[in-house]
């Protein structure tokens, strides 16, 4: 039922075409539509109903998510609405309240601000908050900021002396510089450097040294909602390529009717029912039993990697040269797999967690 | 309602402590320790007896059948609940057959009052032993065109012809087989669903050597086989078809790890690897061991997911082809690995490795019985996809 609500209004609201009529228009964010979003009571579907939120859960995050990847719906919904508002959920002082009210209604987007190599690594930061008086200073430099370009407050996650401490701060302090950068899914990413940056205990997200009581739940939120866009992405795909099967003539038959591209269409298929099970059971998981969740969610991020890259690759493939065209929509779901892919950890980060979870 | 199934978990529990014997608390994971049942069942130990008397009197062989066919009338929570508190103390399941995952479902669905009331509790108590009769030398992936012949002879049935990859044959009191009812009819529409008992005369069989050495496969030949016609249908005379389809959804399940648990029976592939020396220090090995560990994982939660579904009444048929697909070639790449572990090790017979050659090599049968992966891919495609014929 959420799912078919959801796609109504997404139909509507934000088809493929939204997202490239963005592009076309060099911009990455469409406030509009996040306010249209946060009035259907997504950007609070985590958040407290006392906080103003719907308070619906991760299994019904993850749907929303799904259904957001059919069409490549471009939005804060997962920084904010779903990894920031996780992380204040785990704080529970009245500026946190305050924040997931704001969330809520839509007036306040987040970007979480971890990585600063190539690949996802919290663990392995540089980023700096040097102790001055009662407060710090923040120095680093953050790469792949999602949503960091027009983000109202950052997550920062920093070295302090006895462990990392997440920071919670806004995104115009000074001695911060945004650089936005050409994302190759036409979506918005920063590059930001702290210089000295000033935070005080106030900005900090939870304890000093203690940033992962807050950061990890949130991080296994956002990947289990990525995870399912990356599902609903693959479905997209899928969709159009199945149609395409069913219309595209060659040799005088429907290229449908090739049991070559059949047999290969169809264990796309079976691929995409098993990862649609993990995802199902990692939002499940988060909901019932979130201290355990971590296996559920690394499952199904690695599985919607796979998924999401073959659905994309078969989809190019079995279109032929219209697929290489611009002009065409299936080269932003291939974009989008990629960097979706890389977001929050890829499959070998998430392969590697499920291995060591289960005692390889 | 949770509370309920919490009450119930205790009391399962209890149960089992109390009544499950010790010899019987082993996993059950080797093939000898598989009780089969059947009027020439020899039991391995007092043991195995006394736990199928005491599941069967409780009807815990088969929790889901109603009652009055000898099963307990579980819901799929209680099952679920029954099966996990079973493994936790690694109890052995008290019966295994194709009676449980085939036949009784077939009759469960299509079978008249009376033929349930004959037939399944005897499967329940492990009392009859069933093989199935569906390939023919002539008729492999193209089920349909059985020719094994079927006549209607006035007061019974007489049956001719040649069955083939019979599990169990030699060893089995009764067969349900695909017999031709009507040649002229077109070739889904006269096959008749049949029930014969094994004893009769004219009923012969063969076991059938594979490339991984002694298997439970036969040949299955009818000569002028007599059988009654009261009871021995199931479903319509001519429209055994549906039956076979409906039936074989459940054997692809099973063969997918349904009903086996050939995808691992829970256990981490790395806890496996990691008793084979230093295999894992390897990172090709490595590497395809965490995939098959993904893939595992992933497809043991599909296999939960349609059992949900189906229990919810949301049609899985066509989908199982999905689940036979994607468990089989899961089990096939699971046991190249363990091969390549395994080294020279795995290459002796009965070696320091048991019987992992033999397993090995079986595995590759798992993508062609039951219908091959191709003719998944050919019905997911048409069926599910919705592709042109």
């Amino acid at each position: 039922m959420l799912a078919d609500s959801a796609r109504g209004f997404l139909d509507e609201k934000a088809p493929v075409g939204h997202l490239r009529a963005l592009r076309d228009a060099g911009k990455t964010h469409d406030p509009a539509l996040w306010k249209d979003m946060a009035e259907m009571g997504w950007a609070g579907i985590l958040v407290p109903e006392e906080a103003g939120g719907a308070d619906m859960g991760m299994a019904a995050a993850c749907i929303l998510a799904e259904e957001m990847g059919k069409t490549l719906v471009t939005s804060p919904f997962l920084s904010s609405a779903v990894i920031a508002a996780t992380a204040l959920k785990h704080v529970s002082d009245d500026r946190a309240k305050a924040a997931l009210s704001a969330i809520a209604s839509g007036e306040l987007t987040y970007a979480l601000a971890v990585d600063e190599g190539r690949k996802f690594a919290p663990e392995k930061i540089e980023t700096e908050a040097r102790r001055d008086g009662n407060g710090f200073r923040l120095s680093g430099t953050k790469t792949f900021v999602v949503d960091g370009g027009f983000a109202d407050r950052l997550l920062v996650l920093a070295k302090t002396e006895g462990g990392l401490t997440l920071f919670d701060i806004p995104a115009d302090r000074a001695g911060i510089t945004k650089t936005a950068r050409s994302m190759v899914d036409s979506r918005d990413a920063a590059e930001i450097v702290l210089a000295d940056v000033e935070a005080t205990g106030e900005d900090v997200l939870g304890q000093v040294d203690d940033a992962m009581a807050v950061l990890k739940p949130a991080l296994e939120a956002g990947q289990a909602a990525l995870a399912a866009e990356m599902t609903g992405l693959a479905a997209g795909a899928f969709g159009m390529t199945t149609t395409y099967l069913k219309e595209r003539k060659q040799f005088g038959q429907l290229i449908g009717s090739f049991q070559v591209l059949q047999h290969r269409a169809a264990h796309l298929w079976c691929e995409m029912e098993v990862t649609a099970s993990a995802i199902a059971h990692a939002g499940r998981k988060l909901d019932e039993d979130p201290a355990n969740a971590a296996l559920a969610v690394s499952l199904a991020k690695a599985r919607a990697a796979e998924t999401a890259k073959l659905a994309v690759i078969e989809g190019v493939q079995m279109h032929g040269g219209i697929g290489m065209t611009d002009a065409f929509d299936m080269g932003f779901f291939m974009k989008r797999a990629r960097a979706a892919t890389e977001w929050l950890g890829d499959y070998g980060y998430h392969a590697a967690q499920v291995a060591r979870l289960r005692g390889f | 309602m949770l509370d309920d199934l919490d009450q119930f978990r205790s009391e399962t529990r209890a149960w089992l402590e109390e009544n499950c014997p010790p010899e019987m608390r082993d996993g059950g994971r080797t093939e000898d320790s598989i009780c089969w049942g059947g009027r020439n069942w020899v039991f391995t130990s007092d043991a195995q007896k006394t736990w199928l008397d005491r599941c069967a009197a409780k009807g815990l062989t088969v929790p889901t059948w109603p009652v009055e066919y000898g099963g307990a009338g579980y819901s799929r929570e209680q099952e679920k609940v029954f099966l996990e508190e079973l493994a936790a103390i690694d109890g052995r399941v008290p019966l295994r057959s194709f009676g449980i995952w085939m036949l009784g479902p077939a009759l469960l669905k299509f079978g008249t009052h009376d033929q349930k009331l004959e037939f399944l509790p005897p499967i329940a108590r492990g009392e009859i032993r069933w093989c199935q009769g569906y390939s023919e030398p002539g008729a492999g992936s193209d089920l349909a065109s059985v020719q094994t012949k079927c006549e209607d002879k006035g007061d019974h049935y007489l049956v001719n012809g040649q069955k083939i990859w019979t599990s169990y044959a030699d060893q089995a009191d009764a067969i349900f087989a695909l017999v031709r009812t009507d040649k002229d009819a077109p070739k889904h529409l006269g096959i008749t669903f049949l029930l014969i008992d094994m004893e009769t005369p004219g009923v012969t069989t063969r076991p059938i050597r594979l490339i991984s050495g002694k298997s439970p496969f036969c040949e299955t030949f009818f000569d002028d086989v007599v059988v009654p016609k009261e009871g021995r249908v199931v479903g319509t005379v001519n429209r055994g078809w549906d039956v076979a389809k409906y039936l074989l959804t459940h054997e692809r399940t099973m063969i997918s790890g349904g009903g086996g648990g050939i995808t691992g029976g829970g256990r981490s592939l790395g806890a496996v690897l990691a008793e084979e020396g230093d295999a894992l220090d390897d990172p090709v090995l490595r590497t395809s061991a965490m995939k098959t560990e993904l893939d595992t994982l992933a497809i043991g939660l599909t296999i939960e997911r349609y059992k949900d579904m189906a229990k919810a009444g949301q049609g899985t048929g066509d989908a199982s082809a999905m689940l036979k697909y994607m468990g089989t070639e899961l089990n096939k790449n699971r046991l190249e690995l363990m091969m390549s572990v395994g080294g020279s090790d795995a290459l002796e017979w009965d070696g320091p490795t048991g019987s992992r050659p033999a397993d090995w090599l079986r595995t590759k049968a798992n993508s062609i019985e039951g219908g091959t992966s191709e003719v998944m891919l050919g019905i997911i495609s048409r069926r599910v996809l919705g592709l042109p014929g």
